[in-house]
């Protein structure tokens, strides 16, 4: 690397004046991309990203490989005799938790981004608004489902075993990551709006923490007392958890997949037009 | 493409506001910039130069006024100005993370063009750009000369109408500064408007054909280079003289053999005067220092040194807005007669 930044321009090639004029004769315009074409463009950004800075991929394999481990053996004995029948009840959980966990290091990377230079050109170029904003939630799709695949791996080796077989397994999965892309939105949004890093992430943590540990991720609710249980029972992360765990299981639980889809649904038509919003106001 | 307005203006601008807070950093700027030429906004830092091209790159909305690029409203009609429009300033480059080639391939793609196509198109502006052997490496290892030609290039994938060009050379060093130079001239030969910001009266001077100078947020004085020359006088004379004593009379005596104002600089044996003002194209210049110098040695002042330079961005910025108020009117009605 030090060889490249020590490379001034004397040693640069001159500039082609007859080339270049030769590429700008070409005034012909391709048609404009698609909105889905422009997405998946933005979404090839993100994997770019990755594949420059591999250790962004630590959030989504550590972390979650920490989280499996850690409360299967902090509570599994005292919660349901033994780790290996509680990693029953909790690997859906645990999964649903630390995903939509890791959903918040999208705003933060929003925020960083739009402090670089590149931002700006996204927004004089002629596409599709909500592009640059999906393309993120794209490439952060991919790291939803990496993560996944590697708590799946840490509980399987634990002694987990889903009753739903591959097929329920993979439905809980496009259910979490669908969810997960609807849920991001919130961060896009604090992601513009706040000013620094560490504000978005400060106020991440204030969403995220009572979000998810206040559900059904650890225990049944019926031990709570009432006021709390009707926070939980009504909890997004409540829902989808106990969807993905009935997928898993090898049912159809028909209204909790309802009322994850409907409460997905209700994040991107709140949070996506302001995020837009604030996108254009920037 | 070829729809131009009957005007044949690029930009046209009319008391276009933008504040943030209580400070106005645009306040009430006219502009009217001719297609096909290179149009020069020059002002010091925080004039308001990088405000005005945001808005007119629809990236600001603007808080009063309107302006027009090729006939389209900047904000009715945003998506149909960033359609014939390229920007390239310190905020709008490329992606540092990616390499030079995945940028290009990259923008390409947004801007339309298919796979392949982007790919070729990519290649081609890194070689003419001379930077084929950088194509791999990732952006953020760049060094500063190498950055302007990426950004430039990624401007310049499609051909655009026209080109915002925000200090392209601040902080280069000058053989690169005379690269982005060549480059843009170029792109203007092809018939792309460009609107330069800078910071430097030579720049300005090397590339526009019509000059607009700001200071906080306005319009202090707008023409052709030569008229602006014109009403800032189109140099400074630096003497030097052998003798301090002589100071005084040297003084009295370039006062009126140039009819202007003389600076008495720190240093004791030396002096600053501007001349060529008024004449047109400050082609006046020379002539009247030579008369001076003649009256200098006639009346016995032994001058060591001599020169005369440009007006400095500074000495343009004392005229235009010095302390007296109605000489700097009377320069600005110079410009605009």
């Amino acid at each position: 690397m030090s060889t490249v930044t020590q490379t001034e321009s004397k040693d640069l090639a001159p500039v082609s004046a007859e080339s270049l004029a030769a590429l700008l004769v070409a005034k012909e315009r391709p048609p404009r991309p698609s909105a889905f074409s422009a997405s998946m463009t933005f979404g090839w950004r993100a994997i770019l990203k990755i594949k420059h800075v591999p250790e962004q991929l630590f959030d989504v394999t550590a972390f979650p490989i920490m989280m499996v481990l850690m409360y299967t053996y902090l509570f599994g004995g005292a919660l349901a005799g033994s780790p290996k029948e509680y990693i029953q009840f909790l690997l859906p959980g645990i999964l649903v938790m630390s995903v939509v966990m890791i959903t918040m290091y999208t705003g933060v990377s929003v925020n960083t981004d739009i402090e670089k230079g590149v931002f700006d050109r996204f927004r004089s170029l002629p596409i599709w608004r909500p592009s640059t904003m999906v393309g993120y939630l794209l490439g952060d799709a991919l790291r939803y489902t990496i993560a996944s695949i590697v708590m799946l791996t840490v509980g399987i080796i634990l002694g987990y075993r889903p009753d739903g077989g591959v097929a329920g397994v993979l439905a809980g999965i496009a259910l979490l990551v669908a969810f997960s892309f609807a849920f991001s939105w919130i961060w896009t949004m604090f992601g513009l709006m706040l000013r620094s890093e560490k504000s978005v992430m400060g106020v991440s943590m204030m969403v995220i923490f009572p979000l998810t540990f206040l559900s059904n991720v650890f225990v049944d609710p019926k031990t709570m007392p009432g006021w709390l249980q009707a926070f939980v029972n009504n909890s997004p992360i409540t829902h989808l958890a106990s969807a993905v765990r009935g997928l898993m299981a090898g049912d159809w639980p028909a209204d909790e997949i309802a009322w994850s889809v409907g409460w997905a649904a209700l994040f991107v038509l709140v949070f996506g037009p302001i995020t837009m919003r604030l996108y254009n106001r920037k | 493409m070829s729809t131009q307005t009957t005007s044949g203006l690029a930009i046209e601008t009319a008391g276009l506001v933008k504040t943030f807070g209580e400070t106005r950093a645009v306040d009430g700027v006219d502009l009217a910039v001719p297609a096909g030429t290179v149009y020069g906004v020059l002002g010091p830092n925080g004039a308001g130069k990088t405000t005005t091209v945001k808005m007119l790159a629809t990236l600001l909305r603007p808080d009063g006024g309107e302006a027009h690029v090729f006939g389209h409203d900047v904000v009715r009609e945003a998506d149909a100005v960033r359609g014939r429009v390229s920007l390239t300033g310190q905020y709008a480059s490329v992606d540092e993370d990616l390499t030079g080639t995945e940028n290009l391939v990259l923008l390409a793609r947004l801007l339309g063009h298919a796979k392949p196509a982007a790919r070729e198109r990519a290649g081609q502006l890194l070689e003419a750009f001379g930077l084929t052997d950088a194509a791999g490496k990732q952006v953020k290892n760049y060094s500063g000369g190498m950055r302007r030609r990426i950004d430039i290039a990624a401007s310049i994938l499609n051909t655009p109408d026209l080109l915002f060009l925000d200090e392209p050379t601040t902080g280069l060093d000058p053989r690169s500064r005379n690269q982005v130079w060549d480059i843009v001239r170029a792109v203007v030969a092809q018939g792309t408007t460009v609107l330069l910001t800078t910071q430097y009266l030579d720049e300005a001077d090397q590339l526009a054909s019509r000059i607009a100078v700001i200071d906080q947020g306005k319009v202090i004085a707008e023409g052709t280079k030569g008229e602006l020359k014109a009403s800032v006088g189109a140099g400074s004379v630096h003497l030097r003289l052998r003798d301090p004593e002589q100071r005084p009379e040297a003084e009295r005596v370039l006062r009126l053999a140039l009819d202007a104002d003389v600076q008495l600089e720190p240093d004791p044996v030396a002096l600053t005067a501007r001349v060529g003002s008024g004449s047109a194209n400050g082609r006046g210049a020379a002539e009247q220092a030579g008369r001076a110098l003649a009256e200098l040695a006639r009346t016995g002042i032994t001058v060591d040194n001599f020169s005369l330079g440009q007006p400095s961005l500074d000495e343009v910025f004392l005229a235009l807005t010095g302390h007296d108020t109605h000489k700097t009117d009377a320069d600005k009605d110079e410009v605009t007669a």
